[in-house]
Order: C-alpha cells, then structure tokens, then sequence
C-alpha cells in the first residue's frame, strides 16, 4: 500500500451555532487522485479551509505525513472555480507568488516558474496579464501555481466548475495527462458525478445536512483512461451507483 | 474621416475658454467695468511677466510648503489606513471620528494653527496635513478594505505574512482609489498653503496676493489667481503621469486594445 499523506481524523465544524460537517475522516495516499463529492452548500469547502488551514476546526486534526497541521496555514495549498490570478501581476509572477512568498530571490523565482510554462500549457504567456488570458489558461496557470507551492499534495475546490463544457472536457483531458506526469496527489472537490469519475482513483460521497462521509467508492480502470470509458457501461454503472447513495 | 469628430471634440473647452477671454476683453475695452476693478487679460499677462521672477520665488515657498505637507500627509494616510485595516476595534473607534473631524472647515482653523505655531512654515505645512490626508486615507482604508478575501485566504493557505498579504495584494488592490485621492489632495495642497499664508507669514503666493490686496493691484491679483490655477491643474497631470507609470496592468493594457 502507498504511503498516506494527507488524512483528516474526526474533523467537525460550527459555523453560528449551526453543525456544517461532522466526523470526517479522509486519506489521501501517495499520488493518489481522489474526490469529495456532495451537492453545493453541503460543506465540502468549509473541509477544504479547514485542511488547508485557514480555518480551525471545532474538533479533530489534519495531519500531513504524520505530522499534526491542524490550524496551520501555509503547509498545503489550493485551487478554487475562481483562479485569483493577481490582476496586477503578470502571468509569470502570478505562478511564481508561492516562491516570492517564501522569499526566493525574484529572478531565481521566475527562473524556476517558467520551466513548468511548456509542460502546463502556458508557454507564451509569462509576459501577459491574466485578463488577456482564456478562462481554460488562467486555470492552467493557477494550477501551476498550486503545483509551485507544493509538488506532492494540493487541494483543488471545483476547478473546472465555472468553465464552458468543450472547455472543461479539454481540460479534464489535459489534467489527467499532466497528473500521469507530475505525480501528485490530489484532493478534487466537485459536485459533478461524471468529473469525479473519470479524474479519480477514489471518490467521498458526502451528504447531510450536517455534511458527514457516507461513502467510498473505488474507481477500477487505471488512469490515464480513455476517452471510451466515459460511454462504457462501466462509467454508467458507477453513475447509478453514485445517483443512488446521493439520493439523486 | 470617422475620427475626426473625436479630434474636435478635445477642442471644444479650448474653444469655449477663448470664447471667454475675448468676452472679457471686450467688457474691459468698451469699459463696461471700471479698468481698475477689472484688468483686461493682456493686463494680466503683462503683470505676469512683470511680476514673473518675483511670482516664481514665492511660488517656490508655496509649493516647498504644498509638497512637504502632501508627503507627510500620504506618509499618515498609509499609517492611518494600515492601523485601521489590522485593528478591527481601532477602526470602529476612530473611523467615524475621522470622518466627522472632516466637516470642521479647515479655514477656520487656519487661525489658531498661526497662533499656535507661528509665522513660519510650519503652520501652513501642518493646514496642509489636516485637508490633504483624508481624501487619501479614506481611498486606502477602502482599498485594502475591500482585497478579495478569498485572494487573501489563499496567500495565507501558502503561508504569506501579514506585510505580504498587503504588498502582493492590498495595496495593490488600493492603487487605483489612493490616486484618486490624490488628485484630490494635491489640488488642496497649493490652496490650502495659500491659505495659511493668508493669515501671516513672509513669503508664498498667499503672502503676495495679501500684499498686491492691500496696493488694489488688481491685475497683478489676477496673475496669482491664475498662476494657482495653473500650479494645480500641473500637479495634477503628474498625479495622472504617475498613475498611468504605476498601474500598467490598468493603462498598458487599454492602450494594446485601441493598437487592436
Ligand atoms: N465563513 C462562513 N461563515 C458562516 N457560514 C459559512 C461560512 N462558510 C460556509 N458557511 C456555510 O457552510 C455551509 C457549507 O458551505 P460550503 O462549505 O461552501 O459548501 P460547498 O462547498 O459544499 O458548496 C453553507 O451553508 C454556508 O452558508
Ligand atoms: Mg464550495
């Protein structure tokens, strides 16, 4: 079995009085692609916050490689539906904020960024402003500086969500291929069933109100899969089942 | 040829502005207006350059004044703002104080401030201050205020400090309104060391135009009026200059559009 990297134990959370999530335990092992599926407002965010630490939990800890994080901002970073591309800064130093926050010298920082550009389908555009960037290509280079942050473990909270679909499917497609070939592993929210089956080893279902973990599914096919697995009766088994432990 | 109908358009207020002068001319030629009273604009113009090496001198002090007085006062709106954004309680203590403190007319403390602190600059510098950090603090405070929260919770999820947050996010974010606050405050500055000069002192535009009151030298008075005018509306360009110069993302931008 892989190592595990990331895993949440017992977690619980109280926005005003009101129970969002409770007792969620999750893990997320050595380049391991798994999602948190559950309808919009159920909690998957507030999780989110919670891992990456810029908000406390109630109850319960994040760990990361063993080692107690909980609480502790800056150890695991994440991607949102909105890329926060700094309008002011250039796509280069948008990538490149994660090591200018670690204080790397400027241009080593840059230096370092722009090797990634190719590999994330960006090359070209380190000079340009992110409002002359598509909306599939600010999300690329958002990804990229998610990567920047950390190689091994990210967060990603519905990515492609606020994407047109011909775009989304272009870029599930390139997102699984460049996961083959950096190796990470990946915590990928989303409330779309066919996206979490297809970019995912594994899937949380979570429902509630309050939002708890009812489900774990494992999605058999290796990855990288082809595009006929996403109208094989194999797929369409995993949707029913999914449909079903969601009450859909 | 389309174009042409934008290109006019810039001229218009220069039309309209020669338009007045020649009015003016001709009220003073027919003498609708006792000369005295009202000199014609070449009178102005001669008392110009008359005047001119005098002008420039005290115009120097009245700027040294307007300049010291608006840095000092940029410096205490960036304190003032920062303090504000980080201590929630200090900004609910004193924000609504600040923003009352405001309708006090700075011309009616202009007085005291003299009294209290002589004929020297500093009075004037500190009148200055007090009209010129507002506008200023009010468009940072705004600006840092109203930083993307999720932009915020991100650079902390990667483990940015506070003073990081605000150089790669809040000020940034505040950029464009701390201009527009000192637009405003520059055009304050020159007006209110004048005004302070009014009320006693050596040197400065508000000195001389107290001075050519008291000889009835009308034409003379009209040259500061104008010359002020002009001091402002320069400032201001540079306020605009410098504005275009620190946010390319804004200006280069727009000006690759109209390339396109
Ligand atoms: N900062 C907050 N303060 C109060 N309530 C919040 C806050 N963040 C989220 N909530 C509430 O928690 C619930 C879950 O929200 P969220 O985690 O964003 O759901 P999801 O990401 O699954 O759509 C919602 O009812 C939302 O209103
Ligand atoms: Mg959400």
């Amino acid at each position: 079995m892989k190592k595990i990297r990331l895993q949440t134990k017992n977690i619980g959370k109280t926005y005003a009085g009101e129970l969002i999530i409770k007792n969620i335990n999750i893990t997320l092992r050595e380049k391991e692609l798994v999602s948190l599926l559950g309808v919009s407002g159920i909690g998957k965010s507030t999780l989110f916050n919670v891992i990456a630490g810029v908000t406390a939990p109630d109850i319960g800890q994040v760990l990361l490689d063993g080692f107690d994080i909980t609480g502790q901002a800056g150890k695991v970073s994440y991607m949102q539906q909105k890329d926060l591309l700094q309008p002011h800064l250039k796509v280069l130093d948008n990538v490149a904020l994660p090591l200018f926050i670690r204080r790397l010298n400027k241009s080593q920082a840059r230096t370092e960024a722009l090797k990634y550009f190719e590999d994330f389908g960006i090359a070209g555009t380190q000079d340009k402003y992110p409002s002359q960037l598509s909306g599939g290509m600010r999300q690329r280079a958002a990804l990229l500086r998610t990567y920047l942050f950390s190689k091994d473990v990210a967060l990603f909270d519905e990515p492609f969500s606020a994407l047109d679909a011909i775009t989304k499917r272009a870029m599930h497609r390139w997102y699984l291929a460049l996961m083959e070939r950096i190796n990470m592993a990946a915590l990928f929210i989303t409330h779309d069933i066919d996206e979490a089956i297809l970019l995912s080893d594994r899937i949380y279902i979570m429902t509630g109100p309050p939002g708890v973990i009812t489900a774990e599914i494992t999605i058999n096919p290796p990855r990288p899969r082809a595009d006929e697995f996403l109208v094989s009766e194999n797929f369409l088994n995993y949707k029913r089942q999914i449909m079903k432990l969601l009450a859909l | 040829m389309r174009k042409s109908p934008s290109i006019n358009h810039k001229f218009y207020p220069l039309f309209v502005l020669i338009g007045l002068l020649l009015i003016w001319h001709l009220i003073t030629t027919i003498g609708l207006v006792p000369g005295f009273m009202l000199p014609s604009p070449l009178d102005v113009l001669r008392a110009f350059a008359n005047s001119f090496p005098e002008l420039m001198g005290h115009a120097g002090v009245s700027l040294t004044e307007a300049f010291t007085g608006l840095a000092l006062s940029i410096m205490l709106a960036f304190v003032i703002a920062l303090i504000m954004d980080c201590f929630e309680g200090i900004y609910k203590a004193f924000h609504p104080l600040i923003v009352i403190s405001q309708t006090i007319p700075t011309v009616a403390i202009a007085p005291l401030l003299v009294l209290w602190l002589g004929y020297n600059m500093t009075p004037k510098i500190t009148l200055v201050v007090l009209t010129c950090f507002f506008p200023m603090t009010i468009a940072l405070l705004g600006g840092f205020k109203t930083s993307d929260a999720d932009a915020v919770n991100l650079m902390r999820a990667m483990g940015a400090r506070k003073w990081q947050i605000y150089r790669y996010i809040k000020l940034p974010n505040a950029l464009p309104g701390f201009f527009s606050g000192l637009r405003i405050s520059v055009s304050y500055a020159i007006v209110g060391a004048v005004i302070a000069e009014w009320l006693g002192g050596n040197s400065g535009l508000g000195v001389y135009m107290t001075r050519v009151r008291k000889s009835y030298a009308f034409d003379k008075m009209f040259a500061v009026i104008f010359l002020i005018a002009l001091l402002s509306l320069l400032l201001i360009k540079v306020v605009d200059l410098l504005e275009r110069k620190s946010m390319p993302w804004i200006y280069r931008l727009r000006e690759e559009e109209k390339l396109e």
